[in-house]
């Protein structure tokens, strides 16, 4: 068989709609056949990881048995006995794969581990999410069937939306009403249209065509002030539109896919250049990441905190929480400096807005507000977000040491 | 104890604003009146005046995101 990257050619999206077909069929006459859904699955995953992606195919399959017997093991335990070691120590195991799929190659530059495959980094949110809700009490039981549906959803294995188990369970179970079923695949196919445009028109114009003309454009005029010029700027502007248009349009062909089987998987993009501050910005790009931070590291932090009384100073309590979300999304990234001074300047941001919003708040009556200040905030927010994204790039790393 | 003028007390104390009595449907997390700090403290609050047990996993913005939310799911946790 073929090996076919998820959403990347005209054949993937054909082989898809045949695929899908008969679920749509069975979807509008109130049936979800679950034994045809599994082997289209089944099917994607073996497109997605056969050929010379064998050796990540098999790597999935030991991950998902490790978290699975890992959640198992930790829910039987969870249902007699609540130790806070042992939670720590089954979180700890998690997300050793993917440490150790990080380490390597920063140890080892140009090698990677064995036990790496496309998109651990996606199914470890989702199994450290589950370990979470389960301390919580929030799952009772451990259902492997379930779980290996959560886990290997094929339309988001790759690079997300994040889904939360109890969420995807719930749509699993159920067969939308044909109304809103009908719904779903209008929004569904308006979402493909989207992603087209996105990603293999904009984002190609951006990525492909644009990109490498600015990168050495910019790499021709090293020598001023940290080699900043005019083609610097352009390919902090051009890098940050592909990353925008290829992310955003692969997320809303995950969405679609996703939305076609009668699963509401979240959104990820909603509209992030028209924030006016970071915060909000946060709460626009890569939505499912940023909220699974909040949700399981930040508030988790926060809660823990503030329940202890380890200090009384909310405002530092807050920013403990931003600097450990921000790092840790840095590391998440991969182990390099510019990921790192990518979270740190996030984190640093959205610290320095919390100050100002605090400010504003107290000084209501004399800070003007309105359309044109609102639209001056926006500019702000877009342009440093973009220069956090050429951080993100890496191309100062060549750009300076190489 | 009176669970609806209890959230309401916490929500003003936490957000500096008394006129939430007023609008018992506004959207908290929409109009940024709330945020994750605020949330946990409210969360944390409810759990000290209220004695009802609220972990961050069981917390769905969507099914607290107004204040006769909140008070409708806390007299379900009762």
């Amino acid at each position: 068989m073929p090996n076919l990257q998820p959403y990347a050619n005209p054949n993937y999206f054909l082989i898809l709609g045949v695929a899908l077909m008969p679920l749509v069929i069975g979807l509008l006459n109130g049936k979800r056949w679950h034994i045809y859904e599994t082997l289209v699955s089944l099917l994607f995953l073996i497109l997605i990881f056969d050929g010379d992606k064998v050796h990540q195919g098999i790597a999935l399959i030991g991950y998902v048995l490790f978290e699975g017997a890992l959640i198992w093991g930790y829910t039987v335990y969870r249902q007699k006995h609540n130790h806070t070691w042992l939670f720590d120590l089954a979180v700890i195991l998690a997300i050793m794969p993917l440490v150790i799929v990080k380490f390597v190659p920063f140890l080892n530059p140009g090698s990677n581990s064995i036990l790496g495959f496309l998109g651990i980094s996606y199914l470890t949110f989702k199994s450290v999410g589950m370990i979470m809700e389960t301390r919580d009490g929030s799952i009772k039981k451990f259902e492997p069937w379930l779980f290996l549906q959560f886990m290997l959803f094929f339309p988001t294995i790759s690079s997300g939306p994040i889904d939360r188990y109890r969420r995807f369970k719930k749509d699993y179970l159920k067969v939308p009403d044909r109304d809103h079923y009908l719904d779903l695949l209008g929004k569904a196919v308006h979402n493909f249209m989207l992603g087209f445009v996105y990603k293999f028109m904009l984002g190609y114009l951006f990525g492909t065509v644009l990109l490498p003309k600015v990168a050495h454009l910019a790499m021709a005029s090293r020598g001023g002030f940290l080699d900043i010029s005019w083609g610097l700027v352009g390919y902090m502007y051009v890098y940050s539109m592909y990353l925008f248009f290829d992310f955003a349009g692969y997320s809303l062909f995950a969405v679609a896919t996703s939305y076609v089987m009668g699963v509401e998987t979240p959104i990820n993009f909603n509209k992030p250049f028209a924030s006016p501050n970071i915060k909000e910005f946060w709460n626009r790009w890569h939505m499912t990441l940023s909220f699974w931070f909040r949700d399981y590291i930040y508030m988790r932090l926060v809660f823990f905190l503030m329940k202890h009384k380890i200090t009384k100073n909310k405002v530092l309590i807050a920013n403990l929480g931003y600097l450990t979300l921000f790092l840790l999304m840095g590391f998440w990234h991969g182990l390099t400096w510019y990921y790192i001074v990518y979270g740190l300047f996030h984190a640093i941001w959205i610290i320095l807005t919390d100050v100002w919003l605090r400010f504003k708040k107290k000084h209501k009556a004399h800070i003007i507000s309105n359309r044109w200040t609102n639209y001056l905030a926006i500019f702000a927010t877009f342009n440093t977000v973009c220069l956090s994204f050429l951080i993100f790039s890496g191309f100062l790393d060549r750009l300076w040491f190489h | 104890m009176d669970v609806e003028k209890t959230v309401v007390e916490i929500l003003a104390d936490l957000t500096g604003n008394d006129d939430i009595k007023d609008d018992m449907d506004m959207e908290l997390f929409e109009s940024g009146t709330l945020d994750s700090m605020a949330t946990v403290q409210m969360l944390l609050e409810l759990q000290g005046q209220l004695d009802i047990e609220v972990p961050v996993s069981e917390f769905d913005r969507q099914a607290w995101s107004t204040p006769n939310k909140i008070i409708a799911r806390v007299k379900e946790l009762q």
